[in-house]
């Protein structure tokens, strides 16, 4: 019965993807009303204007580009015109990097708030401000004070990913079971044993589904900063393909940046079954 | 190669033939093949010594021209002797000094940034063409996203020097929307080159008066673009503050903008207007040059901080993009430079849109092929006059501030005499006076009456 649940679902996934694309191909096919041109004219314009072509590229365009992408995803023609693959290894360095650090930040300070009510009450202000604050509105100020482009980028993704894995961190450990913290304190566990060995075990659940968020939103944001700094990147291949108003290469990107953000939430994900304990 | 050969060597001869050593061609040939592997790999020491070797050989040469006299000289005295006896009343340690100096680039992998437009086409040219090769300098030029990312990328010197418009020195200088840094101009890139493009739907409404509402892009506050637009308007009664909106707006986003409704029209530079044409999605009102004919747009700009600390470079990187112009001024080469600066790695357009806008035989976006070969120029002299007009702009539209030493500034931000000399070298024709006035809307401008010239605009901000 399962087995044939999962089956079933599977068909109605590929049915949905095959009317998508049937929709999506039919929508764009050309009217084919030629506009009444003077020929000289017509060979210096476009096909959208020319034939009445549509400016949505149709399935089967996106797929041939998406197949010249898979074919060769790792050339460089220059700084400016690098494979895709070269590009999305950029993106993923530069929030790994941000969301590292992040973590080195945010793991520790979390345990002080969430150890601390004095702490908690005094920070509580400052994190409430700038929780919400847009990364991107950083960008000017990383942009002035840091004087590089590339550290600006990874301190944006550094900022972003900050705030969810502070709170989390900060409320997983302040809500540890009274009793086994009950526990530890009649069996006279020292201080930093009650940190390791019974708060962090018993909070890192919480802590993954924090980073979980983090990363979501770092490689959120990591494709609108590349967007806005330019260089190298995902976000940049999207920009460059923009400025050619090639929306077949965006919709191909679109695709990249959807597998490769489902991956990292697949990857942390998978961690935080292994640091989870049934009770 | 006759040039590194040892004076002072009895056995040589140096002017008996093209190189000095060899009997024959082919033997030439060889020699200086492995004198150019050589080169690559010769260290700094070895540098100094051959331009030390070149200096003494160019007195010895001058004092004994005749090659015999020189080597019985040599041989009764004694290269020492003669050595010493030259120093008497010539100082060879300043000469080889002051040879080095010229030679020596004190900086060979340099990163220039560009926006992808037509304007900037010598800076990229330079690159796959290879002029900047041609003067040892390994140049990357890197493509950037908007006008303020430029500013603050060449501010933070990730960029050695960047292609600018012609506005921006002159408002980083002045600290006009950052931190006064001083900045230099020393080429300016194109003339001309630009466009008023309207949505299609505008198609009846060619007379500006009509545009009130309008909403208008430009590509930066601090743009020829915006000033052109604005004095456009202001010439046929429409207040671009009050009666339009105009918004900066980065180009490659404009034609997208122009397509989904969001803005009526847009002065921007190439390739956005013939790009919009392309699409279908608007048509070229008017080209800028019927504006100003000859007007400054984009420029290659650098940080005094450069020019001074690293001469040579400059120079080199200078001469390379002057080059570059002297080529792209030629309308026979206008073809080929579209097909080199077409591909993804630099502008990223299809091939027939840039060679519209390089050969100005283009599709005006309303049925008809116009042939304006004019239509974009490439001039590299920064007159003086162009920086006093510019300021008197930012002046008028009240983005700069309290009294302004007009000429102080355009002197000191545009670096004219600098590109007087290496245009010459190129074969190119400075003028010879660094002001001239011109003609704007059939509007004369004095540069030696700025104030008078800003006070006679009915539509002003002071």
């Amino acid at each position: 019965m399962k087995m044939s649940f999962r089956l079933r679902a599977a068909v109605l996934s590929v049915a949905l993807l095959v009317a998508m694309l049937a929709t999506w191909q039919v929508a764009t096919m050309g009217s084919g009303t030629a506009a009444d041109m003077d020929p000289e004219y017509a060979k210096l314009m476009g096909l959208t204007a020319t034939q009445g072509k549509s400016a949505m590229p149709g399935p089967l365009d996106v797929g041939k580009i998406l197949w010249k992408h898979l074919a060769d995803p790792f050339y460089v023609k220059g700084p400016n015109d690098q494979g895709i693959g070269i590009q999305l290894a950029y993106s993923i360095g530069r929030v790994a990097l941000g969301f590292f650090l992040a973590v080195i930040v945010a793991v520790p300070l979390g345990f002080l708030i969430g150890l601390s009510p004095l702490f908690r009450q005094a920070l509580d202000p400052f994190i409430q401000v700038m929780r919400p604050v847009s990364p991107l509105a950083w960008m000017p100020l990383a942009l002035y004070t840091i004087k590089d482009s590339g550290i600006s980028s990874i301190f944006v993704i550094f900022i972003c990913s900050v705030w969810p894995m502070l709170t989390n961190t900060a409320f997983a450990v302040a809500n540890v079971r009274k009793e086994w913290l009950n526990v530890a304190r009649t069996l006279e566990v020292s201080t930093l044993r009650r940190i390791f060995r019974v708060i962090l075990p018993a909070a890192a659940p919480t802590i993954l589904t924090g980073m979980r968020i983090s990363i979501s939103i770092a490689w959120l944001v990591i494709v609108a900063a590349e967007m806005l700094v330019g260089g190298t990147g995902i976000g940049y291949f999207v920009w460059n393909e923009w400025n050619n108003l090639s929306i077949a290469n965006v919709i191909n990107a679109i695709l990249f940046i959807g597998v490769i953000g489902m991956a990292l939430d697949q990857l942390l994900g998978w961690v935080t079954r292994l640091v989870t304990y049934p009770e | 190669m006759s040039l590194f050969q040892d004076p002072f060597d009895a056995k040589s001869e140096l002017a008996a033939c093209p190189c000095g050593k060899h009997h024959s061609l082919s033997e030439h040939d060889a020699a200086v093949a492995a004198w150019q592997h050589e080169a690559q790999l010769r260290t700094a020491a070895d540098e100094e010594k051959r331009l030390t070797n070149a200096v003494d050989q160019a007195v010895v040469r001058a004092l004994l021209p005749n090659d015999a006299t020189r080597r019985r000289v040599l041989h009764a005295i004694g290269a020492g002797t003669l050595l010493a006896a030259i120093e008497q009343f010539f100082p060879l340690g300043h000469a080889r000094e002051a040879f080095a100096q010229s030679g020596k680039i004190e900086k060979t992998d340099l990163k220039v940034g560009f926006i992808p437009i037509t304007c900037a086409t010598p800076i990229i040219m330079a690159h796959p063409m290879g002029f900047y090769s041609k003067h040892s300098l390994n140049v990357e030029v890197i493509k950037t996203a908007g006008w303020a990312v430029v500013r603050d990328k060449a501010l933070n010197k990730e960029y050695d020097a960047a292609h600018m418009l012609s506005p921006m020195p002159l408002a980083i200088t002045t600290g006009t929307g950052s931190n006064p840094i001083p900045y230099t101009m020393p080429a300016v890139e194109n003339i001309n080159g630009q466009a008023i493009t309207l949505a299609m739907k505008h198609k009846d409404k060619r007379d500006p008066k009509s545009w009130k509402g309008f909403k208008f892009a430009v590509p930066f506050d601090y743009s020829m673009h915006n000033y052109l637009l604005r004095y456009y308007l202001a010439e046929h009664g429409i207040d671009p503050d009050t009666d339009v909106q105009i918004r900066s707006v980065p180009p490659p986003e404009m034609v997208a903008n122009l397509r989904a409704d969001n803005i009526d029209g847009f002065l921007a530079p190439d390739p956005v207007n013939q790009r919009a044409v392309y699409d279908g999605v608007g048509f070229i009102h008017i080209l800028s040059k019927e504006i100003w004919d000859g007007h400054p747009c984009c420029a290659f700009a650098a940080s005094q901080e450069f020019v001074t600390t690293m001469p040579n470079t400059y120079q080199a990187l200078l001469k390379a993009i002057i080059e570059a112009t002297a080529y792209a001024t030629k309308p026979e080469n206008r073809k080929q430079i579209a097909e080199a600066i077409a591909p993804a790695n630099y502008l990223n357009q299809p091939v027939t849109v840039v060679e519209q806008v390089l050969t100005g035989t283009f599709a005006d976006g309303l049925g008809k092929v116009q042939k304006v070969p004019d239509r974009i120029d490439f001039a590299p002299f920064p007159w003086h006059s162009f920086a006093v007009w510019i300021l008197t702009q930012m002046k008028r539209w009240g983005q700069l501030k309290g009294d302004v030493d007009y000429k102080k500034v355009a002197e000191q931000v545009f670096l004219a005499t600098d590109a007087a000399k290496l245009m010459k070298e190129v074969g190119l024709a400075p003028p010879t006076s660094t002001y001239s006035s011109f003609k704007v809307m059939g509007k004369t401008f004095d540069p030696a009456k700025p104030k008078e010239y800003i006070d006679s605009f009915a539509i002003k901000r002071i």
